[in-house]
This record gives structure tokens, C-alpha cells and sequence, in this order.
């Protein structure tokens, strides 16, 4: 994903002269291409994250699209105070990309697991929340956010991760997919999980659909209208913490539409997140995940 | 080439400016008089002689910058905009009255406060970075960030200091109204910055102390800064007096707090008439 993502971004930069990119002085192997080719829009701000997001936010006072590149809690949690004032009271055009979602630098501890960034960022008005499942995915949202005027977040994995859809996708913005076909449940995966689920052999059967759901934030409201009139059940997973992500963002917009008249039932939901707990050992992302109960 | 750039030029009185700020205060039942007070001489040294805007066009993107990063500072720029004629006697006497869109901190959608402030070592970092755009794009424009002593303490100031001397960002004025307080008090005692001329000296500034009431040493000092041919990042370290210009406030912190009442905004007024 993060190739994927950088490579897109190159070919954006290369159209519009508006895009900059900055790094907390991580990227190691990853942006490198991007500094040798566009030396003037490129800096390495240092370990610095407030400032990293603060001089974000004066370049795109002075007309840049600026993408702010870390890791996990760095560009996020670190200095969230900035991306709420600086970036998003004003509007500006900054797009946080944190490498590193939820366990994918599993063995590294708790500092590197990205598991609470839907949570807090989705609070934050005009924010969008992004998680891509495949590379197809990421190079979509890299280029919608390359268009954008306005904050944006993507969560990106790590590496190695195989595409889930046959071939590239407009950059149309927060969309759904639906991969397979299904009546009596529906399977929502956000980010990584859609790896995970997408070659489960209960599919086979027919009875359950899959969904790819890469945008936390805004949700398709007219989207969950039909889930609500289609399906008995609805299993969503994230690669976040059980409060205040993807199925907090789905259990709310089911509740709201419902309140409003607009759905006469509201579907099962079971929501599949990490259960308000911190790992204290260490492990690869699969074992992890499995560790917190992550799986179909 | 003519350039529609260019400082106010007018004379800005500050017992003028002070005068408002207390009709302000009075009239919306602000707090934060010492800390505006403390400023005045600084905005309005800076907006006479050295700001450079475009009048016809208050967002002329090649305007000089003001960054208010002390955001509770705010009636110092308030009173500003009212010699401008950008603010009028209503928008003053209905200071926090319903739908009045002038806020208590410094806030970029107020028209003419270019960053927002309040929240303390915001305003420098974002001043940085539109100082890094500029160098960038070869302009020349300048970008005065100020701040209070107290805002010091912020770690963020520092990143962004650091930043700016590395990036040579030399159109970068960096200005502290060192009034010697903080919130609860004076802030040798809560939490000792010790000399911030020496400290921006080794941040790789080149600095200049003045008194930040004395008008022409204000004037020669930032004089000095703008002309300056020393590619290092600008400060000027003002030594101030918290609620400067009325007896009973100036070094009396409660006036960070206070509000006026009608013997005490009498007699400031008594002491402020021209």
C-alpha cells in the first residue's frame, strides 16, 4: 500500500504543482522518489509532529495540497490539537497519511499500533477517514485527495498486500464496493481486514455478501438504507478499537436513519473491533489480530 | 514598479488604541486588559511602519503577515482595525453582544487576523510554514509572528524556532511581548525561561532586546531586522509591562482576569484620555 501510495502520488505531483509532501523524517526506502524528483516540494520537517502539522497548515494557507507522511500515532494522536485547529477549523487542504495502521508494526509495541485514529479523527468536523483495503483502493483515495480542497485522512497498512479488485477504480471518493453477492448477512470490511475475509470459503454459500468499506468518514447514508432493507445482518470489521470506529460510525448511522423515519427496521449488527484493550506482547499482525478475537 | 504594498503610514496613537481596547472590555465584559495592554506599542509600530497591505485589497496575497499568536492579546489588533476603519463604533460597543463576529481570541475568520491564536504555540508554527511558502516562491514578503513569554513554555515553539533556523526562513520575525507574567503569575517563578535573547541566539536567530514601549527604539530596532542581510531567522525581545498605561493594572496579574466595573473603568478612562 504505501508503494502504491507514493507511486500514485508521484504521478499526481507530476499534473499538479500544488502537491507537497512532508515527513516526520520516517519513509525510509518509501519517498525517496519523490524528493529526488520534486526537490521543491519535499521537506523533511524532523520528529516534529506539531510543527510538522502547524507548517502543513501555512503551506496550504499559501495554496498547497500538502501531504503530511509518519507513522500511526505520529501524524495523528501526537498532534491531534493541530489537526483539529490549524488544519481544520480553517478548511485547509492537508491530508494526514499515517503508514502503520492498527497492527502492522505488530512487533514493535503499542507505540506503533494504530488502533484509536477513526475514534478521535472522526470527531473532528470537515475531517474525512479513510482506511484502504487494497492497493487499487489506495491508489483511488491517493488521487481523490490529490483533487480535494480540505482535511483528509488515510490509513495505510504496510506492504505486500494483494489487489482485491481486478483492475484501478475511479477516484470518485468515499464509495462502497460490493465484492460478493449475497442475501441474509452482509460482511463490511474496513481496511486490512478485507485481506483477511475476502477468501473466506463461506462466501461460496451464497448467503453472505462482502462489502469493502474503505471510508470511516462520511458514510453513505443512502448506501446503508439499502443494507438496512436487504439484509437480516450486518458483521463489520475493523482493525480498531470496539468505541468510536467503523462500527460505531455504521451502529450511528443505522440508529440516526432509523430515529428519522427513513429505515422501518434496523439489521442485526455485530461488530468485529479490538475489545477496548492494549496488547502488552508482542507479534506478527496476524497474530495479533487474532489475539483480540479479529476474524470472521 | 509602484506597488500597492505598503504600511499604514498614519500615525497610530497608542493611548488611542488603549482607550478603545478598554471601551472594548467595558463593553463586552472582556478579560485579557493586561495582555493586550502590554502589546500596544508593538502592533502599532508594526502596522504604521512596517506591515505592508494592500489597503484596496485587504487579502492581496502578496501582503506582509501578522500572526497573533498571544491570541489573548486580541483587542490590541481590534483597536488597530478600528483606526483602519475595518472595524466601526458598533462592532466595538457590541463586543461579545449576539452575532457580534469579534471572539475573545485572536480567530483567522475574523477579516484581517491572519492566523488563529488562543490556543498558545499555534500561531508561530503556522506562521513558519507560510514563511517556508514564501521563501519558496522567492518573495520577499514579511512574516511577523508574536507571541507572549508565557507562550515560551510551549513545545511546539521550539520545534518551529528550530525549523526556522534551519531553513535560513530570514523573512521570519519572531517577536516576544516578554511582559515578565503568565496565567497565574509571574513566570520566573512557574516555570523560568531564564534570557530568551540568548536562547534564540543559540537557536541560530539573530536577536535584538529593546523596550517594548519606547516607540522610536521599536521603530530602529525592527528598522534594523527588515534591512538585515544576515540570512538567520529575525526575534525581537520586547520587555513589556502587563496591563501597561493604567496605574493600577501595570504588573498587577489580576487584570488577566479582571473585569471592569464602573469605578474602575472610570478611573482607567481618566488616566487614557488624550
Amino acid at each position: 500500500m504505501r508503494s502504491t501510495f507514493l507511486s500514485t502520488l508521484l504521478d499526481v505531483a507530476k499534473h499538479n504543482d500544488k502537491i507537497f509532501l512532508l515527513c516526520g523524517d520516517l519513509g525510509y526506502s518509501v519517498l525517496e522518489p519523490f524528493a529526488a524528483a520534486f526537490p521543491q516540494r519535499f521537506l523533511n520537517v524532523g520528529i516534529a509532529e506539531q510543527n510538522m502539522i502547524a507548517v502543513a497548515s501555512g503551506l496550504a494557507k499559501e495554496g498547497y495540497n500538502v501531504f503530511v507522511y509518519s507513522l500511526g500515532n505520529f501524524p495523528t494522536l501526537r498532534c491531534l490539537e493541530q489537526i483539529r485547529y490549524d488544519v481544520c477549523y480553517h478548511n485547509l487542504s492537508v491530508k494526514v497519511v499515517a503508514v502503520g495502521g492498527g497492527y502492522s508494526y505488530g512487533p514493535l509495541g503499542t507505540s506503533h499500533h494504530t488502533t484509536e485514529d477513526f475514534g478521535v479523527l472522526r470527531t473532528l468536523p470537515r475531517m474525512r477517514v479513510a482506511a484502504p483495503g487494497d492497493p487499487h483502493e489506495t491508489a483511488a483515495i491517493t488521487r481523490y485527495y490529490g483533487s480535494l480542497a480540505g482535511p483528509g485522512y488515510l490509513r495505510l497498512n504496510k506492504t505486500g498486500e494483494f489487489c482485491v479488485h481486478p483492475q484501478s477504480l475511479e477516484p470518485v471518493g468515499p464509495t462502497t464496493y460490493c465484492l460478493k453477492k449475497g442475501k441474509t448477512t452482509a460482511v463490511l470490511a474496513n481496511g486490512s481486514m478485507l485481506q483477511d475475509v475476502f477468501q473466506d470459503p463461506r462466501f461460496e454459500l451464497n448467503q453472505w455478501a462482502l462489502f469493502s468499506v474503505p471510508f470511516v468518514k462520511p458514510m453513505d447514508l443512502d448506501w446503508l438504507v439499502g443494507l438496512a432493507q436487504e439484509f437480516e445482518e450486518l458483521i463489520s470489521l475493523e482493525e480498531h478499537q470496539l468505541s468510536c470506529g467503523f462500527g460505531s460510525a455504521l451502529a450511528e448511522g443505522l440508529m440516526d436513519l432509523y430515529s428519522q423515519g427513513k429505515i422501518s427496521r434496523v439489521p442485526r449488527l455485530k461488530r468485529v473491533a479490538i475489545p477496548d484493550v492494549f496488547v502488552e506482547h508482542s507479534g506478527s499482525q496476524a497474530y495479533l489480530k487474532a489475539t483480540v478475537g479479529l476474524k470472521l | 514598479m509602484n506597488s500597492p504594498l505598503k504600511p499604514w503610514g498614519k500615525q497610530i496613537d497608542a493611548r488611542s488604541l488603549r482607550r478603545t481596547i478598554l471601551q472594548m472590555a467595558w463593553a463586552g465584559g472582556s478579560v485579557h486588559l493586561g495582555s493586550s495592554f502590554s502589546l500596544v506599542e508593538l502592533v502599532a509600530v508594526l502596522y504604521q511602519h512596517f506591515i505592508r497591505l494592500n489597503w484596496a485589497d485587504r487579502n492581496d496575497d502578496a501582503r506582509d503577515i501578522l500572526a497573533l499568536s498571544k491570541g489573548h492579546g486580541v483587542m490590541a489588533l481590534y483597536a488597530c482595525f478600528r483606526e483602519f476603519g475595518w472595524l466601526n463604533d458598533a462592532d466595538i460597543q457590541g463586543y461579545f453582544s449576539p452575532k457580534n463576529h469579534l471572539k475573545g481570541l485572536s480567530s483567522a475568520h475574523v477579516p484581517g487576523i491572519e492566523v488563529s491564536g488562543g490556543s498558545l504555540g499555534h500561531g508561530i508554527t503556522v506562521s513558519t510554514g507560510m514563511a517556508l511558502a514564501s521563501k519558496l516562491k522567492g518573495s520577499d514578503r514579511r512574516v511577523f509572528a508574536l507571541l507572549g513569554d508565557g507562550e515560551m513554555n510551549e513545545g511546539s515553539v521550539w520545534e518551529s524556532l528550530l525549523f526556522a533556523a534551519h531553513h535560513q526562513l530570514n523573512r521570519l520575525f519572531v517577536i516576544v511581548d516578554s511582559n515578565r507574567f503568565q496565567a497565574m503569575g509571574e513566570s520566573s517563578l512557574i516555570l523560568n525561561m531564564g534570557s530568551l535573547k540568548q536562547k534564540f541566539e543559540a537557536f541560530g536567530f539573530e536577536v535584538i532586546e529593546v523596550d517594548g514601549h519606547n516607540v522610536a527604539d521599536l521603530q530602529n530596532a525592527f528598522e534594523r531586522l527588515v534591512t538585515s542581510t544576515d540570512p538567520r531567522p529575525k526575534a525581537l525581545v520586547a520587555h513589556t509591562i502587563k496591563g501597561k498605561g493604567v496605574s493600577f493594572m501595570e504588573n498587577n496579574n489580576d487584570w488577566h482576569y479582571l473585569r471592569l466595573t464602573e469605578e474602575t473603568y472610570q478611573a482607567a478612562l481618566g488616566e487614557l484620555s488624550p
